[in-house]
């Protein structure tokens, strides 16, 4: 009966179809005033490995928080697996594994205790396959040989193990992981982005918040950019690089009239730095072998000729802003 | 239709009948298995040993343990000597106005603001343990850490009793004898009516608990609180209050070694206690329920 009250929310307020979280104007102002998050409208599809990006301070984990349901947005609505949080908290989360700003461990168990503390908190865990399921969270973070040590006796990356183990207890709907890569070593971000890789090739959704960039490039299928509390942007990564257009250079010892060529071929935003002379690329119709043979009938000697892609960084500077200070 | 299938998601057990049992002996170890609790209750165990002691000392030299040797002390001290029963009941007539809440203050304030500032509270929630459910499973466990907590006083006191002096007959506070089994089991009664009298304080505790998320500040306040309620008990100017402060009937359990037994300020006791444990522990989930969870 609760279920088809649910169902008949579900289909006035819920998300469209195949969207795993979907939030509609969530905002959060702390007490004291700070406002973390503003009108945020962020949607999540279902399969995807979701990066959510921004600076320090512009309200990933306020809104990681809104939606487990740690704490309750000012206003808006946000929907997790098509349940509004944090009133469905209870139904949704046993399909939610999160990490949320950094581990949390109790430094007096052992790694392997920590984790059949965290899976007897859920009531929906089976406790006859607990040991099992302990020990290949254990093992799928790689911590199998230390786990019978004292969590407080763990590196930072083996806590940042360990609290991945715990999210990955049940098999899961959706991960939710704040700066998973947060504090290991390069061998341990590579695992991680290969079982992110993993899990999401099972059909599991993995919203991801990181500062590294091309990490975000390299496992993201979609993305999303808070600046400020704000969302700037979100959609498939592969349309947000594209967004930010890349950059013509053209080396040579003759730059003056490279530059006149490429003016008279529509070319925009010269900037001649020494013997280079770099343009925005132009649009997709203008082939650009012409474009160089033009270079080289109207006597321009060329050395070097390529167009260099925007990365996700460029788009993240550009959507973001160069500041480096912590605004808010 | 539902979201579940669409992303095809794992099916979802459902919670077991017995929905709080898990996380209570999840909490139950977690309690247990830390240092401090094994020293706490290390150091309660102590106190009726040297109460022991001292007094075996303090009469071996002497003569045998007049009934005017025990002076000042805590009630029952002077018939130690004559019979090691008695080391329970001075063991928790000295224990309970400091030393009992005190521990249990440090469990109860500790129990949930302690995980809050560790950080793994938010875990625990995301599990998800259910705010109810797991403050539940809290309160339980500071009750049961109460009810070991006297019984380890208990305990102690009895087998120091039996090792430093004799044993026998039991003289109540009416004059009447009664068997020695029958002393043990008022001894028994006595021990859970002391567990009993710390059940509104460890609400209080649980309540403080959730108001702030840091574990020393929980336990400092809890304390504090225990204190203060002590010294304005003994303030004759405040006599109109003095019914309403949780430490006014604790020593009711002496009433236990009457013949008959007296039982109204007994009843009185665990009536406080109750109304104690029902508006902290509704202010504890109140609190806890609605809080948010920043750290
Ligand atoms: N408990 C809190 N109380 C008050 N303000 C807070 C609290 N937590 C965060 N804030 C503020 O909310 C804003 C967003 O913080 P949040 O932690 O969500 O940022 P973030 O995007 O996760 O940053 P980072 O990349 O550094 O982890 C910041 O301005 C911060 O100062
Ligand atoms: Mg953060």
């Amino acid at each position: 009966m609760t279920d088809t009250v649910a169902a008949t929310a579900e289909r006035e307020t819920g998300p469209g179809p195949g969207t795993v979280i979907e939030t509609r104007g969530l905002t959060k102002r702390y007490r004291g005033g700070q406002l973390a998050v503003d009108g945020l409208d962020l949607a999540v599809p279902a399969g995807s490995v979701f990066g959510f990006l921004g600076p320090n301070g512009s309200g990933k984990t306020t809104t990681i928080r809104m939606l487990m349901g740690l704490i309750a947005p000012t206003s808006g609505t946000a929907h997790v697996l098509g349940r509004p949080v944090p009133t469905a908290a209870r139904t949704v989360l046993p399909q939610v594994g999160a990490l949320i700003e950094g581990p949390a461990l109790y430094g007096f168990l052992t790694g392997r205790a920590n984790l059949v503390r965290f899976d007897s908190a859920d009531p929906t865990a089976d406790p006859r396959t607990r040991r099992a399921r302990v020990e290949s969270a254990l093992d799928r973070v790689g911590l199998a040989g230390a786990a019978g040590k004292k969590a407080k006796a763990y590196s930072l990356g083996m806590k940042q193990r360990l609290g991945l183990a715990a999210a990955l207890l049940q098999p899961r709907s959706l991960l939710v992981l704040d700066e998973p890569t947060n504090g290991l070593d390069p061998q341990g971000m590579r695992e991680i982005r290969s079982l992110v890789r993993e899990l999401a090739a099972e059909g599991t959704t993995v919203f991801l918040s990181s500062h590294l960039l091309d990490e975000i490039e390299q496992v993201c299928t979609h993305a999303a950019v808070m600046a400020r509390g704000r969302l700037v942007v979100q959609g498939p990564v592969s349309a947000l690089a594209a967004g930010a257009r890349g950059r013509l250079t053209v080396t040579t010892p003759d730059p003056g009239e490279a530059a006149r060529v490429l003016a008279a071929h529509g070319a925009t935003g010269l900037v001649t730095d020494g013997d280079r002379v770099s343009a925005e690329a132009p649009p997709g119709e203008v082939e650009l072998a012409d474009l160089n043979a033009a270079l080289v009938r109207g006597g321009v000697r060329v050395r070097a000729f390529g167009v260099e892609r925007a990365s996700l960084e460029d788009a993240f500077v550009a959507l973001t802003g160069e500041g480096f200070d912590v605004t808010g | 239709m539902s979201q579940a299938e669409l992303t095809a998601g794992p099916a979802v057990r459902a919670p077991r009948r017995l929905w709080a049992l898990g996380i209570l002996r999840s909490e139950l170890t977690t309690t247990f298995r830390r240092w401090r609790t094994v020293a706490l209750l290390g150091v309660l165990a102590a106190v009726p040993v040297l109460i022991g002691i001292a007094v075996r000392i303090e009469t071996g030299d002497g003569s045998e343990g007049g009934p005017g040797g025990g002076g000042g002390g805590p009630a029952f001290l002077s018939q130690v000597t004559n019979n090691g029963l008695f080391l329970v009941f001075a063991a928790l007539s000295a224990t309970l106005p400091v030393f009992l809440p005190m521990a249990v203050g440090v469990i109860a304030g500790d129990s949930v603001a302690g995980e809050a500032s560790g950080g793994t509270l938010r875990y625990l929630l995301v599990a998800p343990a259910g705010r109810t459910r797991l403050l539940l499973a809290k309160y339980a466990s500071v009750l049961v850490f109460c009810l070991v907590a006297t019984l380890v006083v208990a305990v102690s006191a009895l087998a120091a009793g039996a090792l430093l002096f004799p044993v026998g007959e039991v003289t109540t506070i009416s004059g009447t004898r009664i068997g020695f089994g029958e002393g043990l089991l008022r001894a028994g009664l006595i021990a859970v009516a002391v567990a009993v009298s710390l059940v509104g304080f460890a609400a209080l505790g649980l309540f403080i608990s959730t108001l702030t998320d840091s574990g020393i500040a929980a336990m400092a306040a809890t304390v504090g609180v225990l204190i203060t309620a002590q010294i304005l008990d003994t303030m004759p100017q405040l006599d109109g209050i003095h019914p309403y402060l949780f430490p006014h009937y604790w020593l009711s359990f002496t009433d236990l070694l009457r013949d008959p037994v007296y039982w109204d300020e007994m009843v009185r006791n665990l009536g406080l206690q109750a109304v104690y444990a029902a508006v902290f522990g509704s202010a504890a989930w109140a609190r806890f329920t609605t809080k948010d969870i920043s750290v």
